[in-house]
């Protein structure tokens, strides 16, 4: 007889499925995996140290790029620890817009997430559905930030600014008609809250098209059900959070447990799964979007009626308006200390975590009282549960390697840094 | 949350008596240091006492403290006498002393204990050892595995009884430690294509350090302890 030996197989860096640029050395036995090592970083920029060669409101923008799918709830987790250092209470609007928009980001990355996962097996038109509403996702973050990704818009005191009253609109191409743009503007007439209120009131039916793709679907059941099982207690000591803990039925969400900003005040539930595979992760996640629909429903209704500052008053924290800059000595001074050396932040350090879709999120800041954190440390939910690839791949089909990338909703941003 | 912080903070004292000392937070967080040869200890206490039940590793790193508290700008004399505008960049003198001072490497840990909701951070400095060494949680929260393995790539740090301690985010042969205080920003190498050797290399970074904005530190009396009104929301 032949002699049979186990060999190994190089994955990635540069596979579609490999969502960025994870390696993985897989040890093979025939086509079931025995061993996998992810090897990452690839994609490291020393973010952390970056921050710490810069004034606090520099690395916002830093914090974007982390994971670029979440953009604003990694800026959420920055500011948030700056303000429990300085000490800063936030103005109840900038608590709401700030809820809103972390809702609106965790439909953006679910929506990512489902479709690059659908994709990955064999799923081809969840994809396109999933990109159809991201767009329009992304047009709220283009009419609050200007940009659709990388907003930089959360700012330790408040938010940059007010949500606007008009909506970006399409124009005319030579690829789309008059009579196009003209449907594609009418959700666009009114504010950015108008906007929001319609994609909500559409959306849980968007939410059901998936589902009847997906959720009974045969296919994706078998390549979904029992793939990558973990028990609750293998959970916790792998360090899960976010999707991947509650998938394994631990009811544990930091919304609910240790609300931040106006968490308390929303009505809203947290599914949890059963069986701790794939399947329950996939469920656990579309769950969580229709709820995070309620809480943006509930907060545009509170954003419409209360009117109110979005910034702090504080100009040793917060730079004045350019007009007051303008008229006035005591705010020009002001203005000119921020921009050319930024504030100090009291001695100390601080850990600030928040309920990012992928996990927990947080940002660990060392301050010596310098206008620069002396050390930021960004806990990333990624690197937790990619550390625990090989456990949950072992055993399993080369196919299904791809499933469980799939299921740890894995960007590069985040876990390389 | 304050309240429930003192009782547990208490009860951790009355537990663990000389091996935790307790780090004063001014914003409502639980701090301890732990010297390395009790870390195994209590961290197997934390986490399977019913008092504290701290189930969850939520994160490891490594601190440097070389320059901690050092400014670029001495704003306190700079009154009397000015100041020039630009900062002069002192050449990064690699630290390769036989002994690091004992306060200089930390590693960091925060635990999170879903049965209690409580959070908790230990603070293990880790000597004059030259490397830094301490001993590894791995076996007490599985999730220390990678975060260890992280600290010891960008800190140097090397933590006994860990499976497999490799580099994690640096590149394949990648030499020093990047997160150091004594690491320049720019790095020491650069990558280009050889057109001699056909293909690409390293050679010494060609690229100068700027500093744009320097590191002040300002005597803020709304922070003063004395000053501070304490009911505030910590």
């Amino acid at each position: 007889m032949a002699e049979i030996q186990n060999f190994t197989m190089n994955f990635g860096p540069q596979h579609p499925a490999a969502h960025g640029v994870l390696r993985l050395v897989l040890e093979m036995d025939g086509e079931v995996i025995q061993k996998a090592d992810p090897h990452v970083g690839l994609l490291h920029r020393a973010t952390e140290k970056l921050a710490e060669t810069k004034p606090y409101n520099q690395s916002v923008g830093y914090m974007d790029r982390l994971d670029y799918v979440s953009m604003m709830c990694n800026e959420h987790g920055y500011v948030l620890a700056i303000e429990k250092l300085l000490g800063v209470s936030v103005p109840l609007r900038a608590q709401y817009i700030r809820v809103m928009f972390d809702e609106i980001t965790r439909v953006l990355n679910h929506l990512m997430w489902l479709g690059a996962h659908g994709l990955d097996i064999g799923a081809m038109t969840m994809f396109l559905y999933c990109f159809r509403e991201r767009e329009d996702l992304m047009d709220c973050y283009e009419a609050v930030s200007g940009t659709r990704m990388h907003a930089t818009y959360y700012r330790p005191g408040g938010v940059y600014r007010d949500l606007p009253d008009s909506m970006p609109k399409y124009q005319t191409s030579k690829w789309r008609s008059e009579k196009e743009i003209s449907k594609l503007n009418r959700i666009r007439e009114g504010s950015l809250l108008d906007f929001i209120e319609a994609f909500t009131d559409k959306f849980p039916g968007c939410v059901d098209q998936y589902e009847t793709l997906l959720t009974d679907n045969r296919i994706w059941k078998q390549r979904t059900v029992n793939i990558a099982v973990v028990s609750p207690e293998r959970a916790m000591q792998l360090g899960f959070t976010g999707p991947m803990l509650r998938g394994s039925g631990i009811e544990w969400d930091l919304r609910k447990k240790q609300p931040y900003e106006v968490y308390s005040q929303m009505d809203f539930d947290i599914p949890v799964g059963v069986n701790g595979d794939c399947y329950d992760r996939y469920l656990v996640r579309v769950e969580e979007m229709r709820q995070s629909n309620r809480i943006i429903q509930q907060c545009v209704a509170w954003l419409r009626e209360n009117a109110g500052p979005v910034m702090v008053d504080d100009h040793k924290v917060v730079a004045p308006t350019r007009l007051e800059m303008k008229d006035d000595m005591e705010s020009l001074i002001h203005h000119f200390k921020l921009f050319t050396e930024g504030y100090c932040v009291p001695e100390g350090e601080a850990y600030a975590a928040i309920e990012h879709p992928k996990g927990e999120f947080g940002v660990y800041l060392i301050s010596d009282g310098a206008n620069k954190p002396y050390r930021v440390k960004i806990r990333a939910p990624g690197f937790a549960h990619l550390s625990a690839m090989s456990e949950m791949v072992e055993g399993h089909m080369l196919s299904d390697v791809v499933a469980v990338i799939g299921t740890q909703d894995i960007v590069f941003g985040e876990v390389d840094r | 949350m304050a309240n429930t912080n003192e009782t547990i903070a208490a009860r951790l004292e009355e537990r663990f008596t000389s091996k935790l000392e307790r780090v004063p937070s001014s914003c409502g967080e639980l701090t301890f240091i732990v010297k390395p040869q009790d870390l195994l200890e209590v961290a197997v206490a934390l986490r399977d006492e019913d008092d504290f039940s701290f189930e969850q590793l939520i994160d490891v790193c490594g601190v440097d403290y070389l320059e901690f508290g050092q400014d670029e700008w001495t704003t306190h004399s700079a009154t009397d006498t000015g100041f020039s505008r630009g900062v002069e960049r002192q050449p990064v003198i690699l630290d390769e002393a036989d002994e690091f001072s004992a306060e200089r490497f930390a590693v960091v840990y925060h635990l999170l204990s879903l049965q209690h909701n409580r959070r908790l951070r230990l603070r293990v400095y880790t000597g004059k050892n030259n490397p830094p060494i301490i001993p590894s949680v791995n076996d007490v929260w599985n999730s220390a595995n990678w975060f260890e393995r992280e600290a010891f790539d960008l800190y140097g740090v090397l933590f006994d009884g860990h499976p497999d301690l490799r580099r994690i985010l640096t590149d394949y042969g990648f030499i020093g430690h990047p997160f150091r205080k004594d690491f320049p920003i720019s790095g020491n190498v650069e990558v280009h294509y050889d057109a001699e050797k056909g293909r690409v290399a390293y050679k010494a970074v060609s690229i100068e350090a700027r500093t744009l904005v320097p590191k002040v530190i300002r005597d803020d009396n709304r922070y003063s302890v004395d000053l501070k009104d304490t009911t505030d929301n910590g």
